[in-house]
């Protein structure tokens, strides 16, 4: 398993003073760059010597602080915005530069997208302190930087041809790429304009736009990633082909923490077009000219296994690990008055266990890394959400120093944080070491299905207290599993609790006078946990959403009722729940066995109600027909995003209710590929309507919210169907099934 | 051995053994990365190619099964007719988010438009349902279809 090198999580606020500076680049190009001076004086020596190393994919040299991003502007005008935040779906290839472009004046199709090379220092990520995409964030990190550079960049152009001009630049105004002195009628456009900006003076402070003034953000752009991923012509990391690309794929112990004990070679071979087979410690890699003759001299190895000290274990073996942990005291995650107390005063007492599975991440491009070792340099292609920490593993599996690795990201084909894991390069790398030239390494999905880093299973147990009206009076929830934040952000982990593991279960949108939630940290004997999409909400939203249903049905009330009554100080979760119900037609009647569930959260700095619709066959089938989605993330930076972002998320989140489950047996992962690691499909998706609220509010996360507030409304129309409750995911149709 | 296909309106000469899948010949031998890689089994779609206009999974597909039929990949679809409908009414309904299965939703779509010019919503089902899609897009994949379908209503089929 791997272990993230990078130790600090704590974030870093983004509202302190962004100095920046301009300097001219190889070729006049005007570049515009915001972070610590130090950090500028670094852009400006380095860009002098080696621009091309730091603004194409090339290696970039340590700096020693950290800025936000920066961007360029060529003389024939071109903005090139270089991203740190990297694309797998979520729109941020549109969303980022229309933050640039707004404040710049320049039309969206003008920003030119690099994809960042590996710097912490440089492109961390300004809410996560490292160098990642990931938790929802680009949005809400890049709002004010991006803003801000963009507004003092066109200052800047706007100085620089009222200078030209030698007119008060209070008569000058940047419009569409270029500025114009609108009592002569002169403009200049940007690219000419190029030379004479980066000689003028840096402002102090920048006015940013009004929201009423805003062009582009707020209207529905078409994202400038899809032309290409129309026609075939998108590169994603598994389509990197360097010259004299080798393929390989390969086998790893099929129990967690086995070794090779023999591996008999001969047929694999004799097979056309095998040129290696390598043999690690735990896995051994077929090398070839293509992935036809890989696949098959793989399955012409006769590899003998030694299982390891996991050679037993069994998904009921974890799950008692967490009943027997959850059953002692935990870290303190947040206590508000007695629950204790009230718990025992209440008039009636409510109590559930609730458990949610293992979930591997499937994303459709299987893991694999491009990687060619060289005497004193390595060379990698891939696509992962945090290229600073492949390149940082890949230098240690390499024996190279960090500035002796090259990375090249891609576009991804599905991220939901498989690809913030490095361990796929590290592994690529061990084998390349041993080929000759590049070699391209990659999973077959069983491989990938196997051998993920799995979103963790964890066991609640869930304890409240209703007065004599059914009002909850008092809640307490202790929590047992993993916590990935300890093992891949370290710094985050403090006091045995971490934010992400807790989001969802603490903070939550309800008056509740007394709640108290403690967190158990266990890890699973063997089997590695990684962040999956909307990670810490996706398990704790399914919890505390489907335990206020139980409550409700406790209280003998509605369930949306049942909620608004608790929502009087979060007006935002109030109106977003009014608006689900009422577009769902909430309170209409259904046919048998066809029920409606609402959930809510407050997570990602989103609000965002569901109504789930569902049908329940006889035969204990769900379907879910229709989801309508209320949203509250603020001001909505590209509202066809976010209405992508939440129909995409409700089916990542119904998959998991409906199918998503991984079960070990014998220390091995029984899933392996789509026939038994089920996703959903064309015929079984529901309609999905998502509805917007307009305000001004700072941008909220959008990428994952949807994902963990389906589940639990998927549940809860369940309940509403057939009266059953579940309280374990996936859904138990053996459960449902009508009585005869 | 060595193999004569067709791919787009070219003819390539391949030396693979005989139940190497068309995919990898695509990919790994002539370099066309445009078709995808996604299970191996023909359970998820992102492989699709069309042979002799019919939506075929090029992962279970060996070459010596080819012959001397046509094959469309991705990067040739916007030439067809049904394929150029596809694809625009892709972009117009902005459907790709990954992107990675749209080569092959692309491929089965242009299939059945090509078949079928006013499918069904159970006839979009039954084309469709074999390509998985992960950041799930099928709603937008289905008004895409629906527009396709109604334009090329307008323009006389």
């Amino acid at each position: 398993m791997s272990d993230c090198l990078n130790d600090h999580f704590a974030p870093q606020s983004v509202s302190r003073r962004d100095m920046l500076k301009v300097s001219l680049g190889t070729g006049g190009a005007l570049f515009v760059a915001f972070g610590l001076p130090s950090l500028v004086k670094h852009f400006q020596t380095e860009l002098n010597g080696h621009a091309p190393s730091l603004i194409t994919q090339a290696k970039a040299e340590t700096a020693p602080f950290a800025p936000n991003a920066f961007i360029r502007i060529a003389p024939d005008g071109q903005i090139t915005l270089t991203m740190p935040y990297v694309e797998m779906g979520q729109g941020t290839y549109t969303s980022i530069p229309m933050l640039i472009a707004e404040e710049l004046e320049v039309e969206l199709g003008r920003v030119h997208l690099e994809h960042a090379p590996p710097n912490e220092k440089l492109y961390a990520n300004p809410l996560l302190g490292v160098q990642a995409t990931g938790n929802s964030n680009a949005i809400r990190g890049a709002w004010q930087p991006l803003r801000q550079a963009g507004a003092a960049a066109r200052t800047m152009l706007v100085a620089a041809a009222a200078g030209r001009w030698k007119v008060d630049p209070a008569t000058c105004r940047a419009q569409r790429g270029e500025v114009l002195h609108a009592p002569t009628g002169r403009r200049l456009p940007y690219g000419e304009l190029v030379a004479d900006a980066a000689r003028m003076p840096v402002p102090d402070a920048v006015t940013l736009k009004e929201p009423k003034d805003f062009k582009l953000i707020g209207t529905p752009a078409k994202r400038l990633d899809l032309p290409a991923k129309i026609n075939g012509t998108a590169i994603y990391g598994i389509d990197a082909r360097p010259p004299g690309v080798k393929i390989a794929t390969l086998a790893q112990s099929p129990a967690f923490g086995g070794r090779v004990k023999n591996v008999d070679d001969a047929a694999a071979r004799a097979v056309k077009g095998v040129r290696q087979i390598v043999r690690l410690d735990d896995a051994v890699a077929v090398v070839a000219d293509h992935m036809g003759a890989a696949k098959k001299g793989l399955a012409a190895l006769k590899i003998e296994w030694d299982d390891g000290p996991h050679a037993n274990l069994a998904t009921a073996d974890v799950v008692r690990e967490l009943e027997q942990a959850s059953l002692k005291p935990g870290a303190i995650a947040q206590n508000v008055g007695d629950a204790d107390k009230a718990l025992a005063g209440a008039a009636r007492k409510v109590e559930a266990i609730y458990q949610v599975p293992f979930l591997a991440h499937a994303t459709m491009e299987p893991m694999n890394c491009t990687v060619h070792v060289r005497n004193d340099e390595c060379e990698i292609w891939i696509g992962n959400q945090a290229i600073a920490r492949v390149q940082s593993m890949a230098a240690k599996a390499a024996g190279l120093p960090i500035e002796k690795v090259i990375v090249h990201n891609h576009l991804i084909g599905g991220g939901f944080g498989r690809r913030l894991e490095a361990d796929g390069a590290v592994r690529a790398v061990e084998i390349a070491k041993h080929v000759d030239g590049p070699v391209k390494v990659v999973w077959t999905r069983e491989e990938d299905i196997q051998h993920d880093m799995y979103r963790p299973y964890w066991f609640d147990r869930m304890s409240a207290g209703l007065d004599e009206k059914g009002r909850p009076v008092a809640w307490t929830n202790r929590f047992a599993g993993s916590s990935v934040i300890a093992r891949c952000l370290p710094g985050g982990f403090n006091n045995g609790l971490d934010p992400d593991t807790t989001e969802g279960a603490i903070d939550l949108v309800y008056e509740l006078p007394n709640f108290h939630v403690e967190y158990v940290r266990v890890e699973p004997p063997g089997i590695p946990t990684a962040f999956w999409r909307s990670v810490g909400p996706s398990h704790n939203v399914f919890v505390t959403e489907s335990f206020m249903d139980e409550l409700a049905g406790a209280a003998g009330q509605d369930p949306v009722a049942y909620r608004l009554a608790l929502l009087d100080k979060t007006p935002r979760a109030k109106a977003v729940l009014a608006l689900a119900a009422e577009k769902a037609g909430w309170g209409q009647k259904l046919p048998p066995r066809t029920g409606r569930g609402i959930a809510i959260q407050h997570a990602f700095a989103s609000y965002m109600a569901m109504v789930a619709e569902v049908e329940v066959a006889k035969d204990g089938t769900v379907r879910v027909r229709r989801v309508v989605c209320a949203v509250d993330c603020g001001i909505a930076v590209n509202p066809d995003t976010i209405q992508a972002q939440v129909q995409s998320a409700a089916m990542f989140g119904i998959t998991a209710a409906l199918y998503g489950e991984i079960a070990l047996k014998n220390g091995r992962v029984e899933q392996s590929n789509f026939d038994s690691y089920q996703l959903l499909r064309m015929n079984e998706a529901p309609s999905v309507d998502v509805h917007i609220v307009q305000n001004q509010e700072a941008p909220g996360g959008m990428g994952e919210a949807g994902t963990s507030v389906i589940v639990p409304a998927v549940a809860n129309a369940i309940f509403a169907a057939t009266g059953k409750r579940l309280r374990k995911m996936p859904v138990d149709t053996a459960a449902l099934k009508e009585p005869t | 051995m060595a193999y004569t296909i067709k791919v787009n309106g070219k003819t390539h000469s391949v030396d693979v053994d005989d139940d190497t899948p068309l995919l990898w010949v695509l990919r790994d031998v002539l370099g066309m990365t445009g078709t995808k890689f996604g299970c191996g089994m023909a359970l998820c779609g992102a492989c699709t190619v069309h042979i002799d206009g019919v939506a075929t999974r090029s992962c279970i597909t060996p070459i010596d099964s080819v012959g001397s039929s046509a094959i469309t990949t991705i990067e040739a679809i916007g030439a067809t007719p049904a394929g150029a409908n596809i694809q625009k009414a892709w972009l117009d309904r902005e459907v790709p988010q990954c992107g990675y299965c749209q080569s092959g939703q692309i491929m089965s779509a242009a299939a059945l438009l090509a078949s079928n010019p006013k499918p069904t919503d159970s006839a979009i089902d039954d084309a469709m349902s074999g390509n998985i899609c992960r950041c799930g897009t099928y709603v937008r994949i289905r008004e895409a279809i629906k527009q396709a379908a109604a334009t090329s209503g307008r323009q006389g089929g």
